[in-house]
């Protein structure tokens, strides 16, 4: 590599400051603002200097919203746990059920797989909306609307097509031999798929994780059409904020602080399987 | 019924046909050398062994039981791939304990057998690292040692010394006879390396147009080949081939006429003469000409003029390219020291060739041996 100099070495770390900054500014301002009251929200000209309030957090925690109008109640705690649950349960069984299905789709050679695995694919294409009504009327007379397991269902719809065709890449990447290797060593294929190929594609696993749980975690119509207050994730319940006296500007900040903070962690503990190599250099090319 | 038995083995992937009715027996406690140009079946013949593939007929044979589609974790195979094929996520030590560990051999067994392979192999003090922290000369060992852990009915190496560098494929040619002789295992080796082939087989078995073309110890494939196929495939550089014709008892090639020690049928065919059959003299009158030559006691040669056209020294040996009167080209060898002799550049002179060595083909390349039967 070239060496810097130093003027270039200055100018780098400003543009990737300039950068950065430009990316982070709103995360940053919506932190601030989740300390302001609405006043100090919508003060001309803004200000970062202002007398920091817990209020907007009390209320959310709380649960009750104290306005000029009166008082109101919001269940964020609530909507919090629904979108934990929602996006976690979804996560986990698109695994349970994407993982075995996208070794068999790298694996292995049968009638129609590649077509089965399009399909899978093309429920992303499909318009949300286009499914939501006839889905809504089915949900309705089989009893799954509004109910976990009917949220979950259709949030297969986003977690699952991505984990399998994100990990399928993984398994496909993996050399046969390491496998028909573990075979002769007197294991038989279940194991080897349990101690080599799972633990070769986990960068992948890692990363299709990590995106399907975001994916599923920012839903906002599956579960508007489909689940009434109770079991409504913080993307539905946000609009409880658009009150008759005037949107809540300050609550929305720290509800938002709040709904992102899960994500942003799982993302930062991810982040090392993702970087990690593949193969290792145990193959020789 | 010997140990390993492979029975019209036939193998086509898609529209190509790669193995077409191969068999071979191989006893307990052989070394059998599969030696064939590249993409000739090597490496699917040792898959269908190993169990990876299913032929599409023939049968595979494993100590008196027929396992031709039994999976490969029931068939006591153990095999060393080309890539190594490493378990990237496992230090040295857990990859070779591997086939132990699935036999649910105790920990201190495990511990006692892998220092054993090990050391056997020099690589005890890297059993810590990763697959990624080895060279590739100790991935290799390290791939060998854990096929041959599990102390295998049958050990598979494919091409095991393919990807390693010269000076250890030296050293490994050598070492492996001993490591092999230790484990008593019967060995299945691929390679592509004719030297390799005769340094480490008890027999060679040449694998050529989906079969096996000749099985035989590594001299007499050698000295005694098949067909101009598998001639051309032994020695560096390799055989002469030259037309000629058969009469009355005698051969007919560049020019001379060699007698034939038994009877064959008069018509044309193709001459064989390795190039250390051929011993270059020198005419006075060319610079460094008419050298002494001791041609041994009671050999047979017969003179063919020639021109000397280049000389390549291959440390030990020297390689000589020869041009006949008719514009042939003949390779041939000598010592160091004699071509240390020979001038630069060329020479006229007689080529020397002996009678013995002949080696007689059809012109459809098939062996004639003389004194059998037309």
């Amino acid at each position: 590599m070239e060496r810097q100099t130093t003027t270039g070495r200055v100018v780098r770390v400003m543009l990737l400051t300039l950068v950065g900054l430009f990316f982070l500014f709103p995360i940053f301002w919506v932190l601030l603002m989740s300390f302001q009251t609405n006043q100090d929200i919508l003060r001309i000209p803004p200000s970062i200097f202002f007398e920091p309030t817990l209020g907007n957090y009390k209320a959310l925690i709380s649960g009750r919203l104290e306005s000029t109008a009166g008082v109101l109640e919001i269940r964020f705690m609530n909507n919090l746990m629904n979108s934990v649950i929602l996006a976690v349960s979804s996560v986990a069984l698109s695994l349970l059920l994407g993982i075995p299905a996208a070794y068999a789709f790298a694996r292995f050679k049968f009638r129609l797989g590649e077509d089965i695995a399009f399909t899978l694919l093309s429920f992303r294409f499909a318009p949300p909306l286009l499914v939501l009504l006839p889905l809504a009327i089915y949900f309705q007379q089989m009893g799954l609307i509004d109910t976990y397991i009917g949220l979950i269902w259709v949030y297969q719809l986003i977690t699952l097509p991505l984990i399998l065709w994100i990990v399928r890449g993984y398994f496909e990447d993996i050399s046969e031999d390491i496998e028909h290797a573990y075979r002769l060593d007197g294991n038989g294929w279940f194991k080897t798929f349990l101690h080599i190929a799972i633990p070769l594609a986990k960068p992948g696993i890692a990363a299709a994780t990590l995106l399907s749980f975001i994916f599923a975690w920012n839903n906002f119509v599956f579960a508007l059409i489909l689940a009434s207050a109770d079991k409504q994730p913080v993307t539905v319940g946000a609009l409880a904020f658009v009150t008759a006296s005037g949107i809540q500007y300050g609550q929305i900040a720290a509800s938002i602080v709040l709904s992102v903070t899960p994500t942003l962690l799982l993302a930062l503990y991810a982040q090392r399987y993702l970087v990690e190599g593949l193969s290792l250099g145990a193959v020789k090319g | 019924m010997s140990y390993l038995v492979l029975d019209k083995l036939k193998k086509r992937f898609k529209n190509e046909i790669v193995l077409d009715g191969a068999s071979l027996d191989v006893e307990r406690g052989e070394t059998v050398v599969v030696f064939g140009p590249s993409g000739c079946g090597k490496t699917v013949l040792l898959r269908l062994i190993a169990g990876i593939n299913e032929p599409d007929s023939g049968t595979v044979h494993i100590a008196g039981q027929e396992v031709t589609y039994l999976a490969p974790e029931h068939r006591d195979v153990g095999m060393a791939f080309q890539n190594f094929a490493l378990y990237p996520h496992l230090s040295a030590f857990d990859n070779i304990a591997s086939p132990l560990s699935a036999r649910g051999v105790g920990r201190a067994e495990i511990e006692r057998r892998v220092h054993e392979v090990a050391g056997l192999l020099k690589i005890d003090h890297v059993l810590h690292h990763l697959p990624k922290a080895l060279s590739n000369g100790q991935k290799q060992r390290t791939s060998l040692g854990r096929a041959l852990a599990g102390n295998p009915g049958v050990l598979l190496l494919d091409d095991p010394l393919r990807n390693v560098d010269a000076k250890l494929r030296y050293e490994m040619r050598l070492e492996l006879p001993r490591v092999l002789k230790a484990f008593e295992t019967t060995v299945i080796y691929v390679t592509q390396d004719y030297k390799e082939a005769m340094a480490l087989g008890d027999r060679v078995a040449v694998l050529m147009g989906g079969g096996f073309r000749q099985v035989d110890r590594p001299a007499a494939i050698y000295k005694d080949p098949d067909g101009t196929d598998v001639a051309r495939l032994f020695g560096d550089p390799t055989v002469n081939l030259v037309p000629g014709e058969i009469r009355e008892g005698a051969v007919t090639a560049l020019g001379a006429r060699f007698p034939l020690a038994g009877r064959l049928a008069d018509g044309a065919c193709q001459v064989a003469i390795r190039p250390e059959s051929i011993t270059v003299t020198l005419d006075a009158a060319s610079p460094g000409g008419a050298m002494p030559i001791d041609l041994g006691i009671g050999e047979t040669t017969h003179a063919v003029p020639v021109e000397l056209d280049a000389v390549t020294p291959l440390n030990v040996r020297a390689v000589m390219l020869l041009r006949t009167v008719d514009g042939r080209e003949l390779l041939a060898t000598c010592s160091e020291d004699e071509a240390s002799r020979l001038p630069r550049g060329h020479g006229q002179g007689q080529a020397h060739i002996r009678a013995a060595d002949l080696l007689l083909f059809d012109p459809g390349g098939r062996r004639l041996r003389p004194g059998e039967r037309q």
